[in-house]
This record gives structure tokens, C-alpha cells and sequence, in this order.
């Protein structure tokens, strides 16, 4: 038997038709980046140049990491760049770019790296990096500048450029030289919550409105998603669950008592709910895989996100609604295992 | 009820879209492939109980000859696919597991006729229900869609099955395979021979002709034959992959599941594919036993390929210098590329069971890297059966194949393959739950010793 040629013998089936993950992961960039163009002509350089520092800071991380444990580097698959990107997104566009990288290196090393890599982390990892730093950077994290503000293109927002550890410069003084009528520093979501003033959901949709670097535009938010799902590379039914989930707990608040609680249009459009249920929660690897499943978490999400935006202290209340849907993805999935074909009218064993 | 039918075509839920690659062959009129010069036919040619030689070595055969009776109703016996004289009785490898078994070889005469030796002539309508299953036994017909179950046992149904419908396979929807397609617009008079044969020994008072809806004009070609009366129907299913699987068919055709571990016959339904009732009208007549059926050869590189009727026992190397093959490197594939098996060696015979040929080019490796589980849930949303290969594949990985069992219904899962065709991450799905299955028989034979 020694002389036997050495036959490669695959098993069926002998044909594939899928996108590799780094395909997948590629076209979710090319769906950001209109998103993040968008961003930088809302709120100029600084804006610019914190999504750069953030992915920066995900691609070395990742790659500091897997050559630490010998591993081939992953950074080809290009889920670091999602990661860095989405970071930035939920961060205000003035924030410190010293923190930037801090919340870069917490969401790859946090909340990749110590699950085990792409395919085994819990959370998504965008989100453990935004949760690290609303604790450990709290004013900043809170610190509003105004959209379109006159000199975006030709100056940093003063916080931009604080060096590490030192506090960053007070935006108040900017913010008004640069806004024609008084800009109060505050979201869509605070007005509501602590003045009792409502946006106009117009503008809501338009994304000319203070906010999060790159939580703005509802509208843009589902092109480009439109486009991942034509791909077949966003699962529709997960963004559809979590605004389903928000529209139905939000109409419940208003119809009991509609001076106190916005409507569903306000919540829906505001403080990023849109960016987070076509990006952030459809994160594939922390979101169930089963029918059900997809259906239960993604009402979850929108249910805790109204909870928390409408009783909680924090109007990013969406963040943690996914960081908690994830947690209880696992709990979710052993519940809802789909029904096998052939035990229809049988008892499942 | 069925909610596809609702909307339309007529269809099961999930599967994929595979790309047909069957223009290439469904155009070409059935040639017959002349024969090599020696035939290798391993005597397990179905699901049974190997045959018993009859013959030996140095003996003079006629084509059709009964060459290793029945051991038994498990059984199907074998007949010489060629005129000549026995070489020799050896151990040869099997495709599809490797193993060695037994096989007659037969060198082929100079002056092998085509035609086959005969019976007397017989009517199946004045036949009983045992005469004809004898008959069927005799023939030496097994499951010619690929599952080699012999087809005698299957019209013993158990007697407290009342099979009412008869349904007859001819979806072909395995890419690249036109065999039925073929046969169904060539042998349309031994088709309904074969079903009412079927018919007649099951008792069913109905059947139902399903055909994927690209071949639109195979169901053109059938209609003008169907009886008046109506009980013979035909009707368009959706193309899809696995359409031709029982249980899907059964499904698209009739809204009804067939229950988990449990035959089509205990919801009163029998399954036949086309070429097997084609087969079955053409030998009945007159005792004929199966000795050739039409194989598509098909696939990369070949100057000539096409439908073919071809001897069992003919090998691969035979096949392929008669397809005019190209190239000079190449996978050979029994059956199609979503669930046929590899050949290893050009000299693997093809069996009663081997419906296609397949030549792939030699796929780079490149695309073989294996990437984590990434949980896009693509596998639960090409599942035919609705399993959740994904949390299977996790579970394989750590070799936890009881759980896989136990909680999710491993057993079910007929490795049909389209979770492995729809993964990202190239994960070979279904590849692992054929060794998880493997694995977990063995095991409960271990036990039960
Ligand atoms: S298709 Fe592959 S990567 Fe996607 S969930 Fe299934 S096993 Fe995981
Ligand atoms: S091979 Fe099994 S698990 Fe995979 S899709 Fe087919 S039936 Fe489902």
C-alpha cells in the first residue's frame, strides 16, 4: 500500500454558493460608509478624524492580539473595521480622540479578543467599547455639539484634540459662537425627556439634529441597510423585530397618557434607534439564529430600549437594550428551537 | 394546509436555488454506450443482502443471464450485463465506503448482442399481489433516484397501511442530472406501465405525477397519455432543491408531513421514481432482468456529453473515453454534486443505482478554509426540515454527538446538503453530521452487544 497515490476525496455536496464572511464583512463597510460621509459633512473634521482613530485602534488591537496568541491575523476579514466604524457612530462627534482609541481597544480586546475571536463573542463588540467609556468618561460621552455648525470644515471641535487625562476643553462657549439661534448642547432624546420638547420627526428623519456621530439620518440609515439586505447579507427580520418591538411599546405610553409619553414616530426616529436595529443589533454572531428567536429578541429590544429611554436616567437607552438582548440571546435560543418538520401533531421529545 | 400552495407553485418550505447546469444534456436523444471489455458488477447492487454467485470462473454468459440469485426477500439478484465468459470473483472497492466487496467480472464476447435474454410474457393485470412482487423481485429492480432500496421490498407494504397514491418522482432537482428528464419523453408508454404495476400491487386507486416546473415540456409531452377518468394526474412543483426528496414532494404535492421515523405508507402514499417505473414497464413483459439505465454524463471538459444507456458494470475510465474527456485532472462524481458520492479510482463500475457521472474540474482548495460559526442563521433558513445545523455544527465540533441526538434531531436530518451550500464560514456541515451518525450507530450497536 506504500506506493498508493495520495487521492483528496471531498464528500458532498461538491458545489457551494455563499459569501465568504470576509465578503459579507466588506459589504456592511461599503453600507457604512455613506453613512459616515454623511457624518462628516454634518459635523466636520472632528468627526473625520475620530472614525479614523477608532477603526485605527480596532484593526491594532486585533492584530496585537493575534499575534500574541500565534494566531493568523484576522484583521483580513475586515470585521475589525465594522467594529471601529460603528464605534464611532455612537459616540458624539466631539469626544476626546484619546478616548476614541481607549473605546477601540476595549471593544476589540473586551468584547472580542476574550470571547475568542470573531464567531464566539457574546456581545457586540462595538457596544462594549461604547459601555466602557459612557462609564469611564461620562461627561464627554454627554458633551453635544450641534449639527452643520458654520466652521466644521476648517476647525476641530475644542474637546477633539484633549490630551490624555487632562480634561477636555468646554464646548459651551464654542457651541454658541458657531450656531445661529441658541443651541441648548442637547439631544432630541434630552429635550424630550428633561424640557419636554419635542423635535420635529422631519427633521428626526433628515438627521439635523445633535446627536451621535452617525445617528442621524433615518433615512440614509435604511438605504444603505436596504442595500445589505437586497445582498442577502442583513437579516431584514431582526431591524424589523427591534422597530416593531419600539413602536408597539411606545404607541402603549402614548395612548395612556400622550403629554407625558412621545409618539411612536418620535421614538422610532430619535436618538439612534434606526442605526442600532439595522446595524447594531443585526450583529449576526450575538443575535439568535432561530426563527423565533430573531422575532422575541428584536421585540425585546425595542421594548427595553422604551423602558429604559422613557424611566431610565440614560437617553442611549438603546445601546444597553442590545447589550442586554445580546446577553439573553443564549436563554432566548434554547427556548425557541424550530419546529421539525414531520412531528406536526406530535409531541416535541 | 399547505401555505406555499396557497400563494401559487406548488412547494415546501425553505431549500435553495442551485444553478441547473442541465442544458448541457436535456436536449440529447439517449445513446447507447458500447460496451468495454470487461465489466466489474459487485454483487451488493441495492440496500439488501448481497446476491449469491451462480456462476464460476470460466463460465460462458449470455447477456441477461441470471448470473447471483436472491439470498433472501432482502435481496435482489443479478444478471450478466454483457455476453462472455466469467473472469474472475473478486474483492473490489466500494465508491462509496471504501470497504472491498465482492464482485463478478466478466470479459466481454467480440459478438455480445444488444438484445437480452427473454421470458415467457406476462400480463400484469392477471397477476396477485405476491406474483407480481416475485416478478419485480426477479427483475432485480432497486431505486434507480439513488437510494438503491430494492423495489420489491418497498410494494410489501405493511398490511395495516392502507396506500391509497401512488405518487411518481420525477423532479430531478439535483443540478446537472437530465436522466429523468430524458426518460420521461422517451419512455412515456413504460412509465405508465411501471406505475400500474405499482398500482395494481399496492392497491393505490391514485397517482400524482410531480415535475419540477423546468421541464414544462416534459409535462406537455405526458398529458395527451393520461387516462380519462382522471385518477392519473400530473401537476408542476416548484423548482428548488430538494424538491425530489420524498418527504419535500410529498409535502409540495399533497400539504401533508410525513411523520418523523415513519415510512410515506402509514399516510396511506408510496414513492417511485420515474426511471424506476420506466425500468420496471420495459423488463415486466418479459422477465427481463435490469442489465443497463440511462446515465447522464455530464460536467467540465467533456467534448460528448449526454444521456447514455449504459451497462452496469461498465468503468468509469469507459465512460469517460467514450464522453470524449479532455482534461487531465478531474473529480468523478456518482450522482449529483449536491448528494452523489466520489469516486476514487477510474475503474469504479457504475451500479444499478448510479444515475449521473459527474466531472468536476479539480476546485482550487483555496476556498476550503474553515472560519468560525458567525450565527447568520443561513443554514436554519435552507434547512428543508427545519433542523439548526448551526448549533448541530457547534455541537459536532465538540464531538457531543449524543446531545445532537438526543435534543436536536440529528436522526432527521437527511443530509441533503443545503446547509453546507449556503455557509459563509465554509463550514462542512453536513459532512460532519454523516460522521456524527456514523459515529452514534456504532455506538448503539457497541451497546446493544
Ligand atoms: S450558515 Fe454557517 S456561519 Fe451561518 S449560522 Fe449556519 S453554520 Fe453558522
Ligand atoms: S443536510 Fe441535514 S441539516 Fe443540512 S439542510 Fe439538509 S436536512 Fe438540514
Amino acid at each position: 500500500m506504500e506506493n498508493q497515490p495520495k487521492i483528496d476525496i471531498r464528500t458532498s455536496p461538491f458545489i457551494r454558493k455563499a459569501p465568504s464572511v470576509a465578503e459579507i464583512m466588506r459589504n456592511v463597510v461599503y453600507a457604512l460608509l455613506p453613512i459616515a460621509c454623511y457624518a462628516v459633512w454634518q459635523f466636520g473634521l472632528s468627526a473625520l478624524v475620530l472614525m479614523i482613530t477608532t477603526v485605527l485602534a480596532c484593526i491594532a488591537t486585533e492584530h496585537m492580539f493575534c499575534k500574541l496568541s500565534n494566531k493568523k491575523t484576522t484583521i483580513g476579514d475586515a470585521s475589525a473595521i465594522i467594529t471601529g466604524l460603528l464605534l464611532a457612530m455612537t459616540l458624539p462627534p466631539g469626544f476626546p480622540l484619546w478616548m476614541g482609541a481607549v473605546a477601540g481597544f476595549t471593544a476589540i480586546a473586551m468584547g472580542k479578543t476574550l470571547f475568542g475571536g470573531i464567531g464566539f463573542n457574546v456581545f457586540n463588540p462595538a457596544l462594549v467599547g461604547r459601555a466602557f467609556v459612557q462609564a469611564a468618561f461620562p461627561v464627554s460621552i454627554t458633551t453635544w455639539t450641534p449639527a452643520l455648525a458654520t466652521n466644521r470644515f476648517v476647525e476641530f471641535i475644542p474637546s477633539t484634540l484633549a490630551l490624555p487625562f487632562m480634561k477636555p476643553a468646554p464646548t459651551a462657549e464654542w457651541t454658541t459662537q458657531v450656531t445661529i439661534d441658541g443651541f441648548s448642547g442637547a439631544t432630541p432624546l434630552a429635550l424630550m425627556k428633561f424640557q419636554g420638547v419635542m423635535t420635529d420627526t422631519y427633521d428626526l428623519f433628515i438627521g439635523l439634529s445633535a446627536g451621535s456621530t452617525g445617528e442621524t439620518s433615518s433615512l440614509l440609515i435604511l438605504i444603505c441597510g436596504a442595500y445589505l439586505i437586497f445582498k442577502n447579507m442583513l437579516d431584514w427580520r431582526i431591524p424589523a423585530a427591534v422597530i416593531l418591538g419600539t413602536v408597539i411599546s411606545a404607541e402603549c405610553f402614548h395612548l395612556l397618557d400622550a403629554t407625558k409619553y412621545p409618539t411612536s414616530a418620535f421614538m422610532v426616529f430619535s436618538g439612534g434607534l434606526m442605526f442600532a436595529a439595522v446595524f447594531m443589533a443585526s450583529d449576526m454572531v450575538a443575535s439568535p439564529v432561530t426563527p423565533m428567536g430573531i422575532l422575541v429578541f428584536g421585540l425585546l429590544v425595542g421594548f427595553l430600549t422604551v423602558i429604559i429611554r422613557l424611566f431610565g436616567g440614560l437617553t442611549e437607552a438603546v445601546m444597553y437594550a442590545i447589550l442586554f438582548g445580546n446577553a439573553a440571546t443564549p436563554i432566548i435560543e434554547s427556548y425557541t428551537q424550530p419546529n421539525i418538520f414531520g412531528y406536526k401533531g406530535k409531541k416535541k421529545p | 394546509m399547505n401555505l406555499f400552495n396557497f400563494f401559487g407553485k406548488k412547494t415546501f418550505s425553505h431549500g435553495i436555488h442551485p444553478e441547473g447546469f442541465k442544458e448541457e444534456t436535456h436536449d440529447h436523444q439517449t445513446r447507447r454506450l458500447p460496451f468495454a471489455e470487461q465489466l466489474t458488477l459487485p454483487l451488493s447492487q441495492s440496500v439488501g443482502k448481497p446476491p449469491i454467485p451462480i456462476v464460476h470462473i470460466g463460465q460462458q454468459v449470455q447477456r441477461g443471464e441470471l448470473i447471483a440469485k436472491a439470498n433472501g426477500f432482502m435481496s435482489v439478484p443479478l444478471h450478466a450485463s454483457v455476453s462472455g465468459t466469467i473472469k474472475k470473483i473478486d474483492l473490489v472497492p466500494n465508491a462509496a465506503t471504501g470497504d472491498k466487496e465482492k464482485a463478478i467480472i466478466i470479459n466481454t464476447a467480440l459478438s455480445s448482442p444488444q438484445t437480452s435474454i427473454q421470458g415467457t410474457y406476462q400480463e400484469f393485470e392477471q397477476l396477485s399481489r405476491d406474483e407480481l412482487i416475485q416478478s419485480v423481485q426477479d427483475i432485480g429492480l432497486v431505486g434507480l433516484g439513488g437510494a438503491a432500496f430494492p423495489a420489491h421490498v418497498k410494494m410489501n407494504t405493511p398490511k395495516d397501511h392502507h396506500v391509497h397514491t401512488l405518487i411518481v418522482n420525477g423532479c430531478e432537482c439535483e443540478p446537472f442530472m437530465t436522466t429523468d428528464h430524458r426518460i420521461m419523453l422517451e419512455q412515456i408508454e413504460y412509465l405508465f406501465r411501471g406505475m400500474g404495476i405499482i398500482m395494481k400491487a399496492v392497491g393505490a386507486k391514485k397517482a400524482i405525477i410531480g415535475i419540477e416546473d423546468n421541464k414544462l415540456n416534459v409535462i406537455e409531452a405526458i398529458k395527451p397519455h393520461l387516462p380519462k377518468d382522471g385518477h392519473i394526474t400530473i401537476e408542476a412543483v416548484a423548482t428548488k432543491y430538494p424538491q425530489g426528496a420524498g418527504k419535500m414532494l410529498v409535502y409540495s404535492l399533497m400539504g401533508i408531513e410525513i411523520p418523523s421515523g415513519h415510512r410515506s405508507t402509514s399516510i396511506g402514499v408510496i414513492i417511485y421514481n420515474v426511471a424506476t417505473l420506466a425500468s420496471l414497464g420495459e423488463l415486466f413483459p418479459y422477465r427481463q432482468g435490469m442489465i443497463e439505465r440511462v446515465i447522464t454524463i455530464t460536467g467540465d471538459n467533456l467534448n460528448k456529453p449526454g444521456n447514455y444507456l449504459v451497462p452496469i458494470g461498465t468503468p468509469l475510465s469507459h465512460i469517460l473515453k467514450y464522453a470524449e474527456f479532455t482534461g487531465n485532472e478531474a473529480e468523478l462524481i456518482l450522482g449529483g454534486p449536491m448528494m452523489g458520492i466520489p469516486a476514487g479510482f477510474l475503474n469504479t463500475p457504475v451500479k444499478k443505482s448510479t444515475g449521473t457521472v459527474l466531472v468536476l474540474d479539480k476546485r482550487s482548495s483555496k476556498d476550503s478554509d474553515i472560519s468560525p460559526c458567525i450565527k447568520c442563521s443561513m443554514c436554519l433558513q435552507a434547512c428543508p426540515i427545519n433542523l439548526n445545523p448551526s448549533e448541530l455544527g457547534l455541537l459536532a465540533t465538540k464531538r457531543k454527538y449524543d446531545v445532537m441526538e438526543d435534543q436536536y434531531h440529528l436522526k432527521d436530518c437527511f443530509e441533503c446538503g443545503c446547509c453546507s451550500y449556503v455557509c459563509p464560514s465554509n463550514i462542512p456541515l453536513v459532512q460532519y453530521f454523516r460522521i456524527a451518525k456514523t459515529l452514534n450507530r456504532e455506538r448503539y450497536k457497541q451497546e446493544e452487544t
